[in-house]
């Protein structure tokens, strides 16, 4: 790998000359002139140069402080001037100096001859940013550079991003071979832009040969095809990363409404909690251990369960437990409770939304065809809801607390008589759906405002969740969060947001009617009370 | 049992009961008429605008706490859609006022303010027929009324019940808040309506109005009052009690119970209707924020606080929860959260009968002489005794039903 960067430099040194050589200061003449068409050209044979020199001359030039003076062409900064052919600094600034002016169309040309020369970078990122942009704005100047660093280009990510480039170029040309070699890579293209540009070129005006219109036609349907499966894709994974919300706000939810048939109207803040405890981890790397600030989220995740479950506990030994059968009443005590703690939250935090970052191994994304772009911060979050499911399934099924609560939850009375210790079960459950409720928060921290309010927002939803998918289900909590984040998301694509919300919200309402238990009941038979 | 309905009507209260109601109609239309617009204001008697408007307001949330408690305490349906019956009521009313306006907006058209600045030339469809006071009057009645009978016969019809239902009527609520919030939805959006001007051509900020609409707000709780009563005392309360506490014996007998709720239910979104009618030119606004889950939540605490299963009992829950609301408010925002949230705890966990419960606790008062039932509340109240058949209506005595 060295060596073949040290390769790649070698042969710019032969393509460009000696790199560390003065301009000539002949080509900077014609900055002189008053002719702005003899200023491009300078311009671009700066760009060609490429050397360090040049790119100091431009980057002069952007920032308005490139001069002529003394019939030099110089750097001048206010206080002194450096003659910019040589790099040396004058003794005295001379009287008749004046700044260049620059205007819009010599800064398009400084901008592409600053890519031109990242083209020839050592560095594959730079050469591939400056591949990108150069391919959404390919003029007659920069399509010669392309051309001449496609046939360099070893890297395979690059090479592809630069052939669209020259294709795109030679659309226009007059050679015909060219023009349909070009219309055949684009094909390969994934991007919006480039069918606005093969569109005008499906007429016969504009296009005289009929063999690259045909072709022309055919890119343009690969390109929407290709464009329809990324968009799709696109609103799976909204879809897929709203359920992963909806399914971590309502896992907890699950659990605490089927093992105890307790309405938790707090448990969005038992969500706040978590997101709150992930804030405070993270002020306190900020503070302490500010090398390791990536790493916060990670110790947030057991703190935001810990805290959450605690006062889950607190809640259930002193108010919830008196109010077990009594399921309207619990459902307004509860909502006590939320008014409390939101009210604490403003106390100890202030009302306004606190910032909580996401780490920066988790910004950016893996960007699909066209506009449609993965987040990190998405992805992880899906991954995480599957590995707390993962957490409560092995919870449930393969421990004896889980035995327990299963228990409960299919007949209280009975598990009671055969020892199982009923309150404390309860307890242990209300807890766990507590922290699960933390565990969510943390998440949400990640990708929602986190303020004293914020639980408020999601309290219907879980509700909605676990009420589609049965009570005391996870598999049924699981299929509804999926489906209703997927629905949400399709609808949303021709209602737009606040419509398909609504639209689920009757959905939902409509759903009840047809099966009162839910997607997945409990088997078995029940009596009504 | 032929007896002519006045007359069964005048007996099913005690004559303490309506000499109290007369009192409170002589109060209310004399009284304080008298003491706001006669008394100079340095008058230790005079009662100001404010009072007369919050007075007002809460007569409003009055009626709607005992139309809850009409479904809550003697049907045993929790809702937490009322807030939007309320809203709708109050939004029905408010396009009434926001015609009368005319072209005194801000943009001088006779369009109201939020279409002009959607840039719509004209009024959508719906608001046809706005700008008559009858029109106002059914379409206050019929919206919500209209709306609770078809969702409460698809949800009774499908037996859902409980917590279910509670939490399905919130869905409601919360989808319609949602679709108010739209602008495209044609009722102000975020904003609502406000910036009223007239009531059949009446300034709307004069004292008279002020009065007529405490007048109003008055008449309507002891109307609402009478009828929870007549109700409440006849064999359709029996049932419906019935229905409460054992709904699946009372099919075995034979009834059906779907027309039952049905009815108390959709009778219940219209009387919280009017309440929301008769609210918003007292208030002088309305917007979506009515129909956030908190508020409806909140009417059932008005509910718990006096006593469910007894008209008088959410009378002066709302009276008490309001003005403990506009005393904190005022004097200590950042507590009325908590005082909100420790009043919701304590009432279930301590008075899951509420203050008449305590009350009843207390003196062991002889049920039909507790007239003088009185809570920290200023202005007059209607005392109806508790009714005698009512067991203090908790809902689930029968224990845990795991």
């Amino acid at each position: 790998m060295r060596s073949l960067i040290s390769g790649a430099l070698l042969s710019l040194c032969f393509l460009f000359g000696s790199a560390h050589a003065a301009l000539d200061p002949a080509v900077l003449q014609g900055f002189a002139s008053d002719d702005f068409g003899e200023r491009l050209a300078v311009i671009g044979k700066l760009g060609q140069i490429g050397d360090d020199d040049a790119r100091r001359v431009l980057e002069a030039l952007e920032n308005d402080s490139l001069a002529i003076g003394g019939g030099k062409v110089l750097i001048y900064d206010g206080e002194k001037a450096i003659d910019a052919a040589s790099g040396v600094a004058l003794d005295a600034v001379p009287d008749d100096i004046e700044t260049l002016t620059v205007n819009n169309r010599m800064r398009t040309a400084i901008e592409a001859a600053k890519a031109g020369m990242a083209l020839f970078s050592a560095d594959t990122a730079v050469r591939l940013a400056a591949a990108t942009r150069l391919r959404d704005s390919v003029n007659p100047v920069t399509l010669p550079l392309l051309e001449k660093a496609l046939s360099g280009e070893r890297d395979g990510a690059v090479r592809k991003v630069l052939a669209l480039a020259v294709a795109r170029g030679n659309l226009g040309s007059d050679d015909v071979a060219k023009r349909l070699a070009a219309a055949t890579t684009l094909a390969d293209s994934g991007d919006p832009a480039v069918l606005a540009l093969l569109e005008p070129r499906l007429d016969g005006t504009s296009e005289p040969d009929a063999t690259v219109r045909a072709a022309v036609s055919d890119a343009i349907k690969s390109i929407e095809r290709r464009l329809a499966i990324a968009d799709a894709i696109g609103t799976v994974f909204t879809g897929l990363s709203l359920g992963s919300i909806l399914l971590l706000a309502a896992l907890g939810l699950a659990i605490t409404y089927g093992v105890m048939g307790v309405i938790n109207m707090a448990h969005g803040e038992l969500l706040m909690v978590g997101a709150y405890a992930t804030y405070v981890i993270q002020g306190l790397f900020q503070k302490y251990l500010p090398g390791m600030v990536d790493g916060y989220l990670l110790a947030a995740i057991p703190v935001s369960f810990i805290v959450a479950a605690l006062v889950g506990v607190l809640m259930e030994r002193t108010v919830i437990r008196f109010l077990y059968g009594r399921p309207l009443e619990s459902l307004l005590a509860t909502w006590g409770l939320s008014l409390v703690l939101i009210q604490a939250a403003r106390t100890i935090f202030g009302p306004q939304n606190v910032q909580v970052d996401n780490p920066s191994w988790m910004s950016g994304g893996i960007a699909l065809l066209g506009d449609t772009v993965l987040p990190w911060n998405r992805i992880v979050i899906i991954g995480f809801a599957a590995f707390v499911l993962v957490l409560i399934w092995l919870l449930m099924q393969k421990t004896r607390l889980g035995m327990f609560v299963r228990a409960v939850t299919q007949n209280r009375s009975m598990a009671g008589c055969v020892g199982v210790p009923t309150a404390r079960v309860d307890t242990m459950a209300f807890a766990l759906g507590a922290g699960v409720a933390g565990l969510g928060g943390c998440a949400l921290s990640q990708i929602a405002n986190v303020g004293p309010a914020m639980g408020q927002g999601y309290i219907v939803d879980a509700f909605m969740v676990v009420v589609v998918g049965g009570v005391g289900q996870l598999a049924g909590a699981v299929w509804a969060a999926m489906g209703l984040g997927l629905i949400a998301k399709f609808l949303e694509g021709w209602t737009g947001a606040v419509v398909a919300k609504i639209a689920v919200l009757v959905f939902i309402i409509i759903f009840i009617q047809k099966r009162p238990q839910g997607l997945f009941a409990l088997k078995g038979r029940f009596v009504e009370s | 049992m032929r007896t002519p309905l006045t007359i069964r009507f005048l007996t099913s209260m005690p004559r303490s009961g309506w000499l109290a109601l007369a009192i409170f109609a002589l109060v209310a239309w004399v009284a304080v008429p008298m003491a706001h617009l006669m008394l100079p204001e340095s008058s230790p008697f005079f009662v100001s605008a404010y009072t007369v408007t919050l007075m007002g307001k809460i007569l409003c949330y009055a009626v709607v706490a005992v139309a809850m408690d009409l479904i809550w305490g003697y049907a045993g349906i929790l809702s937490l859609g009322h807030g939007l019956f309320f809203a709708l009521g109050g939004y029905a009313f408010g396009m009434y006022l926001m015609r009368q306006i005319g072209t005194d907006g801000s943009y001088g058209v006779n369009l109201p303010d939020f279409m002009v600045f959607l840039d719509w030339k004209e009024l959508p469809w719906f608001w046809v027929g706005s700008d008559s006071f009858i029109w106002a009057l059914v379409l206050v009645v019929a919206v919500p009324g209209l709306l609770a009978f078809i969702f409460g016969y698809f949800a009774f019809r499908s037996r859902i019940k409980g917590v279910y239902f509670s939490i399905i009527t919130q869905a409601l609520t919360y989808a319609a808040m949602l679709l108010f919030f739209r602008n495209e939805t044609g009722f102000g959006g975020n904003n609502g309506f406000t910036d009223f001007k007239r009531i059949l051509g009446y300034d709307i900020t004069s004292a008279e109005m002020r009065l007529i609409l405490f007048g109003l707000s008055a008449a309507l709780l002891m109307f609402v009052l009478l009828l929870g009563r007549y109700l409440v005392t006849s064999k359709f309360g029996r049932v419906l009690a019935a229905i409460r506490d054992a709904e699946s014996r009372v099919m075995f007998i034979g009834y059906q119970p779907l027309w039952y709720k049905l009815f108390i239910w959709t009778l219940s979104a219209v009387l919280c209707a009017l309440a929301g009618a008769l609210y918003v030119p007292q208030v002088g606004i309305i917007n979506p924020s009515e129909m956030s889950a908190a508020n409806s939540i909140e009417i059932a605490i008005w509910v718990a606080v006096g006593g469910r299963g007894t008209l008088i009992g959410p009378v002066i829950g709302a009276f008490i929860v309001n003005l403990a609301k506009s005393y904190f408010t005022v004097e200590f925002p950042e507590y009325w959260l908590f005082f909100l949230g420790f009043l919701f705890i304590g009432v279930t966990l301590f008075l899951p009968d509420g203050v008449v419960g305590l009350w009843r606790k207390l003196f062991h008062k002889e049920i039909g002489r507790a007239e003088d039932v009185s809570a920290p509340t200023p202005p007059p109240k209607s005392s109806p005794p508790p009714e005698p058949a009512v067991q203090s209506a908790s809902i689930d005595a029968k224990g845990a039903a795991a």
